[in-house]
């Protein structure tokens, strides 16, 4: 299991756009992806749970990813956090 | 007894069937282990529909409003294709052995809650969608439980009834049609006369007194409803059934005769119609043709917009039954009240995108329709007509639009009637003002009275408050109906009339009267209105109108052509 704190780059958030681009991602990987926020557990594969995070710009998240591939699923999904999901 | 607005005719008895059509509500319901795989074969169902639906109303969207505002039906489609989701409801459905309905209500209702809780305003914004999608799959859930317990043969009974519900049980056996709300020319009413199913409407609270299984009658030439009926209502009813029997199959006979008046005026009698099955009344009704063949009917029964093969076959099948008959096409005319879907909900629709405004915005659906009834026009006559003309502008653009279809049949070597004849609607009140104007640029005009009057008296037909102000004769209505008769013969161009009013016997004088060329109604009032005329003379129907003219109320307008019309024709039954 890994575990990364990202934080939100891009200036509007996880909206709509990011939350889809995000969980898009998270399938493309057997393993198991959470995100934890202020004692709230989402599962980083539903954009339902995704959309419910209301992450704003400099808020902090903990992922957590739990699976064979779980080392390349941290590293795509810590890029694309850290590159403001292309659109900061 | 409950009295509502008689919007098709035909006398019924039967087993009433009630539709709840509120918002969906959901209790919390145990389903037999048994259950479990219809039930989620129901959720399914209803999660790829709802897909479809919202693809359609993004689409939609995405056309008129631009990309920014269909966001919304974007994250609504991905919600729908949340597996993670779906997983867990599937799997409450199977362990806890709850319906899907309500599961989908539960799960969903606890993300729709965290989000209304945000202080986030972008966030509350999202729980609606959240809420939306929600309540759309719930809907559609329902409407598949809906369909499959409906019991055949019975008589509807709802509060509304919108087009879809319509067609939807048409397709079933529906005896008659009784709801609580709308008017005689709401666009479910007109749908039910097309398709011969008698239906009383506006009946305010039916929904309230009537429970499923409760026998009634639907009399849908007074516009009563009884319910629990006795004995001697029923037989009663029954007599009054034959007598109107008696009287069709006395008509029938007049079927292959001309629509000549006794001093030997002639006028063109035609069909309005929806489906191609009802071209065959062309020939059963002894008619002319279709003088207005809507195409929406194709629209609202497929998903997505019909490809220019699927409207090909069915124009080409309306065209070979009428054959050797006219058909007058209308391009799309949704908006209005006939919206597709609840999507692109409009303040004001009636104001708003609608018939001709809709098919110049939307290039590539108007092309392949006009390419489809060019086509069709390879296999009889043809005559394409424009709904919602405001104005000289938007006949050169869809005329334009034409000309490139065309065109582009032409280079692939399609042929067509190169002659075809379009035509414009005269139904918003800037078109009548203008009409000679407008009948210079086109070749025939035809008034659609129903948007004509609505317009003129600023009434919503269908807002049962105010439909007692819908008239149609004010005196308004019949000057403005006379100046554009005038104004188009003026240039050698017919005119045709396809609202309710031509086919209302009442008005029948008055419009012979004014020189009107061609009548089209619905197909089940056709040989009545044809016996009339056989009955009456034509320079007697110039003087009346000329006396109405005159006149300054409706209610002495027609009192006078009620008199006139009993002793011209007295074996005539009017309710």
């Amino acid at each position: 299991m890994i575990e990364k704190e990202v934080t939100i780059k891009n200036r509007a958030g996880l909206h709509t756009r990011p939350a889809a681009a995000l969980v898009k991602l998270a399938a493309q990987f057997q393993s198991e992806f959470f995100i934890y926020k202020e004692g709230f557990e989402i599962n980083g594969k539903s954009i339902i749970g995704v959309m419910t995070l209301a992450a704003e710009q400099g808020s902090t998240l903990m992922l957590k990813f739990d699976g064979t591939d779980e080392d390349q699923a941290a590293h795509a999904i810590v890029g694309l956090f850290e590159r403001g999901f292309d659109e900061v | 007894m409950l009295h509502g607005i008689p919007a098709s005719p035909g006398i019924v008895i039967g087993k009433a069937y009630v539709v709840a059509k509120q918002a969906p509500r959901v209790e919390e319901k145990a389903i037999a282990e048994t259950e479990v795989p219809q039930e989620l074969k129901r959720l399914q169902h209803a999660v790829d529909r709802s897909e479809r639906e919202l693809q359609k109303i993004l689409q939609l969207t995405e056309q008129k409003v631009g990309s920014q505002k269909a966001k919304i039906f974007e994250a609504q489609i991905m919600i729908l294709a949340d597996t993670f989701l779906f997983d867990s409801i599937r799997k409450r459905i199977t362990k806890d052995l709850r319906s899907a309905e309500y599961v989908v209500h539960r799960e969903i209702s606890k993300y729709q809650q965290v989000m209304m809780n945000s202080s986030d305003e972008y966030m509350r914004e999202r729980a609606h969608d959240v809420e939306d999608v929600k309540n759309r799959i719930i809907r559609n859930i329902q409407q598949d439980k809906l369909i499959s317990r409906f019991d055949a043969s019975s008589i509807v009974v709802s509060e509304i009834l919108t087009p879809a519900d319509t067609i939807l049980f048409s397709r079933n056996e529906v005896l008659a049609y009784a709801t609580d709300m709308g008017g005689i020319t709401s666009h479910a009413a007109l749908l039910s006369r097309s398709l011969n199913i008698p239906s009383v409407v506006g009946l305010k609270e039916i929904t309230k007194h009537v429970q499923s299984g409760n026998i009634i009658i639907v009399d849908g030439y007074t516009g009563s409803v009884i319910i629990h009926p006795t004995e001697e209502t029923i037989t009663r009813c029954n007599e009054r059934k034959a007598e109107h029997l008696q009287f069709d199959t006395r008509l029938k006979e007049i079927r292959e005769l001309t629509a000549q008046t006794m001093d030997g005026k002639i006028v063109q009698l035609c069909c309005n119609i929806e489906f191609s099955e009802e071209a065959l009344n062309v020939h059963a009704q002894g008619s002319n043709g279709i003088g207005l063949y809507r195409t929406e009917g194709l629209f609202m029964r497929t998903e997505n917009y019909p490809s220019e093969e699927e409207q090909f076959i069915e124009y080409k099948t309306v065209v070979e039954k009428a054959r050797p008959h006219k058909v007058v096409m209308r391009t799309l005319d949704i908006g209005g009240d006939k919206v597709v879907s609840n999507a692109s909900s409009e303040e004001n629709p009636f104001l708003g995108w609608r018939g001709i405004r809709v098919s110049l915005d939307m290039p590539e659906v108007f092309q392949s329709q006009l390419r489809a009834m060019l086509r069709a026009s390879a296999f009889g006559e043809v005559w394409i007509m424009l709904p919602m003309i405001s104005g000289i502008k938007e006949i050169r653009k869809a005329k334009e639009c034409l000309e490139h279809a065309k065109n582009s049949l032409r280079n692939e070597g399609i042929v067509f009637d190169e002659n075809i004849r379009i035509g414009a609607m005269i139904e918003v009140p800037s078109a009548a003002v203008i009409a000679g104007e407008i009948a210079e640029e086109t070749d025939f005009l035809s008034i659609g009275t129903n948007d004509l009057i609505q317009y003129l008296l600023a009434v919503d037909r269908g807002n049962e408050n105010v439909s007692s102000l819908y008239q149609e004769f004010h005196p308004a209505v019949i000057k403005t109906i006379r100046s554009i008769i005038i104004e188009a013969h003026r240039v050698g161009k017919t005119v045709s009339m396809c609202g309710e009013m031509a086919g209302d016997p009442i008005a029948l004088l008055l419009l012979l009267g004014l020189g009107l060329d061609e009548f089209s109604m619905t197909p089940y009032i056709l040989p009545e209105i044809k016996k009339i005329i056989r009955s009456i003379s034509y320079h007697e129907a110039e003087e009346i109108a000329n006396r109405i003219l005159e006149m300054k109320t409706e209610d002495d307008i027609k009192d006078f052509l009620r008199v006139n019309l009993h002793t011209m024709v007295p074996e005539l039954l009017l309710e």
